[in-house]
């Protein structure tokens, strides 16, 4: 009266087929998921961030920021354009630089410079940030993103390779903590003083996002 | 016999398909559903074939390489004989299908038929919608111009706010680190080969479904849906009162259809193919990417929301709105099925369609993004300079070589992301516009760094000018008395 005994032969050589069907499946799906994760896990070995050149370093004069274009180290025989990426290059003084992505720290849009007002301004949703890539107003949480630079041999070089965003791991190395953050002056500036002759405070406190506290709220 | 039935009757011995076909063909409906309301679902299937026959045809001249993709669909538009057209339909297909299924949704929704039996009919409805949306948004990044490069941007960027996995799901969304040709093949794959497949099963799921369960009743206020005593009830409508359905009720199908692909061709004729827009170089940065029509709302959404709300509202919102929807026929899977005793629902489906209208209305202009050329294009008017000084005059060059202009408007130019300053004067002290321009604050930039104190004189100087004849200038009444005091005791006071 056991239950095995009611499994006929027909029976049990289908359930073995299904058993293994699913062993064949199984070892299949090893490669298939593989495959399919090959743009994850090739990215983990760090294959894809390199060393590029954005070229001599006079070629940005001191106190100004230029656009840039570099080709990305990652490139496959499809890309065409593509892997062509642009990036703001601000050179503060000597060698010390500051390289900002292209990409609004909001959604990704191509920030544009203006020097009149020292402002990159977004033309998606209207994130604005300040020359030294701290935010100064709309949508974005944060500062544009920066890219690593060293110079060597009289050239400016930067770690890229891939898309910033918001939540990739390289970007939240990098800008998260905004580069005035440690300029930032609350000391009254000698050269702003009112009509009325009260000294004025220019500060990137005025950067706080809403919420945080600002000294004159 | 004639030749042409002996002939049909060789292949249906063969195939056994004319009972089944005439069982389809001629079940019964309810009478009152031969409605000019009930022909949309047969609409968007009609759509629905036009785009895949019309997405076969691009597809023997479309290249899916990025390098290539832009120059085929140039060549499409301008090479190949009537390129263009197919494109255009393609592209116009794809709108009337979002409409059509919203609309569908919308009709299915008021008039009850997503209460029992036809709970998996909805939910299966809704994958179908959101496959719409998939194809919608796959379709907007083949077309690999300068929106589809930096829309991908937007795209990678959302989704790297997953938290934890984020990272991994723009590398895997992007099939590498960066947009690129290994993006735009999979993308491909989705578009031609894997929604369009599951789409085709769903279709016909969902279509054997309303075939088994039968297209839902004119809802009758008062005839509340039970689980007991609803299917007995449908049949006798059916069975009793019922017609068959070819041709009682498929000639409206068929004229909406019909009308329907003529209106997806005249806009094709009238309007042309969208696009492609510029070319997909990266390092092009003079560019404004917009969203295609269907998305327009959620570039809206996405400037308004406060940044601290953005990423829970852009991970849990789609959550919610799906889930959602998939659990609305168990929530309120009987009971009244009729619009005119079902207020919520009504006003619902007017909430979301104003929303939805409003942003996308809003993201026609995109009042939020600055006018990037506003600067050194749109002059400030001769009205504001009549009888002004040398110092508002200069002021007003620092209002236009400072940008102000690209998110304040005067006169008619200008951006509209910060307060139009026709009559600021008006509304701000001469304190208040010192602190405004240098402190910035209430989304204003700080302009303390790139102003020098005699720029901010005459830029101040100028914008105190800006107040309708009528009207003075706002004045700080304490100020005011301050200054006289101060100035009457003058003589006493040291230097």
């Amino acid at each position: 009266m056991l239950k095995e005994n009611t499994i006929s032969r027909r029976g049990l050589f289908m359930k073995m087929g299904i058993l293994f069907n699913g062993l064949v499946a199984t070892a299949l799906a090893v490669p298939i998921a593989g495959f399919l994760l090959s743009s994850i896990t090739r990215g983990r070995a760090n294959g894809y961030l390199s060393w590029v050149p954005l070229g001599p370093v006079k070629d940005f004069p001191e106190g100004e920021t230029r656009l840039a274009t570099f080709r990305n180290p990652f490139v496959t025989p499809t890309d065409g354009k593509t892997v062509d990426t642009a990036c703001w290059v601000r050179r503060v003084e000597g060698e010390q630089f500051q390289v900002f992505a292209i990409n609004c720290a909001h959604l990704g849009c191509p920030v544009r410079w203006f020097p009149q007002s020292g402002l990159f301004m977004c033309p998606c949703h209207g994130g604005a940030y300040y020359r030294d890539g701290s935010r100064a107003s709309g949508p974005p949480e944060r500062g544009l993103f920066e890219y690593p630079y060293k110079v060597q041999d009289g050239m400016i070089t930067i770690q890229a390779g891939e898309l910033p965003t918001p939540g990739s791991p390289t970007a939240s190395l990098l800008g998260k903590q905004p580069p005035c953050a440690a300029r930032n002056d609350l000391a009254p500036r000698n050269d702003l003083i009112s009509i009325d002759g009260s000294k004025l405070y220019a500060s990137s406190e005025t950067n706080a996002l809403p919420g945080e506290k600002k000294p004159w709220a | 016999m004639g030749l042409i039935a002996q002939v049909g009757q060789w292949f249906d011995q063969r195939l056994q398909l004319a009972a089944p076909i005439r069982e389809v063909t001629e079940h019964p409906v309810p009478r009152n559903t031969a409605s000019w309301f009930y022909v949309f679902g047969s609409a968007a299937l009609t759509v629905f074939i036009l785009q895949l026959v019309t997405g076969i045809l691009l597809a023997l001249i479309y290249v899916p390489s990025a390098s290539e993709a832009w120059s085929s669909l140039q060549a499409l538009n301008h090479d190949v004989a009537l390129g263009w057209f197919i494109r255009a339909m393609h592209g116009w297909g794809s709108n009337f299908m979002v409409a059509i299924v919203l609309i569908h949704m919308v009709q299915v929704f008021l008039f009850g038929a997503y209460k029992f039996p036809r709970e998996l009919t909805w939910i299966i409805g809704v994958f179908l919608l959101l496959m719409t949306l998939g194809m919608a948004f796959t379709g907007q990044v083949l077309r690999f111009d300068q929106d589809a490069y930096w829309g991908l941007g937007i795209g990678a960027s959302i989704a790297s706010r997953v938290p934890i996995a984020g990272p991994m799901i723009v590398k895997l969304m992007l099939g590498g680190p960066i947009i690129a040709g290994a993006t735009l093949s999979r993308f491909f794959a989705l578009h031609v080969f894997v929604i369009p497949g599951m789409l085709i099963g769903f279709v016909c799921l969902h279509l054997l479904m309303v075939l088994k369960l039968g297209i839902n009743e004119w809802p009758m206020p008062g005839r509340l849906v039970k689980k007991t005593t609803y299917v007995t009830e449908y049949h006798e409508l059916t069975k009793r009162n019922g017609a068959p359905f070819v041709p009682y009720a498929v000639w409206k199908d068929l004229f909406f259809a019909a009308f329907i692909l003529l209106a997806v061709a005249a806009c094709a004729l009238y309007f042309g193919p969208f696009g492609p827009t510029g070319r997909p170089d990266p390092t092009v940065i003079q560019t404004a990417p917009k969203p295609d029509y269907f998305f327009l709302w959620l570039y809206g959404l996405l400037s308004y929301l406060p940044p601290s709300m953005e990423t829970p509202a852009l991970l849990i919102g789609p959550v919610v709105a799906i889930a959602g929807l998939v659990l609305l026929p168990f929530l309120s899977g009987e009971g009244e099925k009729s619009w005119r005793r079902r207020p919520i629902a009504v006003l619902t489906v007017l909430l979301i369609a104003v929303t939805l209208g409003t942003l996308t209305h809003l993201a026609g202009f995109t009042p939020w993004s600055p006018h990037m050329n506003a600067w050194s294009g749109d002059p400030v008017p001769d009205k504001f300079l009549h009888g002004s000084t040398a110092l508002q005059r200069q002021g007003a060059l620092v209002f236009q070589a400072k940008q102000c202009r690209n998110c304040h408007s005067i006169g008619e130019g200008g951006g509209q992301r910060g307060p139009a300053l026709d009559s600021v004067a008006v509304r701000l002290t001469q304190d208040q516009l010192i602190r405004q321009v240098i402190q910035g604050g209430g989304n204003m930039p700080a302009y303390g760094k790139n102003l020098s104190p005699a720029e901010t004189t005459a830029l101040v100087a100028f914008l105190e000018s800006l107040h309708p004849r009528t009207q003075a200038p706002a004045r700080d009444a304490a100020r005011d008395m301050v200054l006289r005091e101060g100035q009457a005791k003058r003589p006493d006071t040291q230097p």
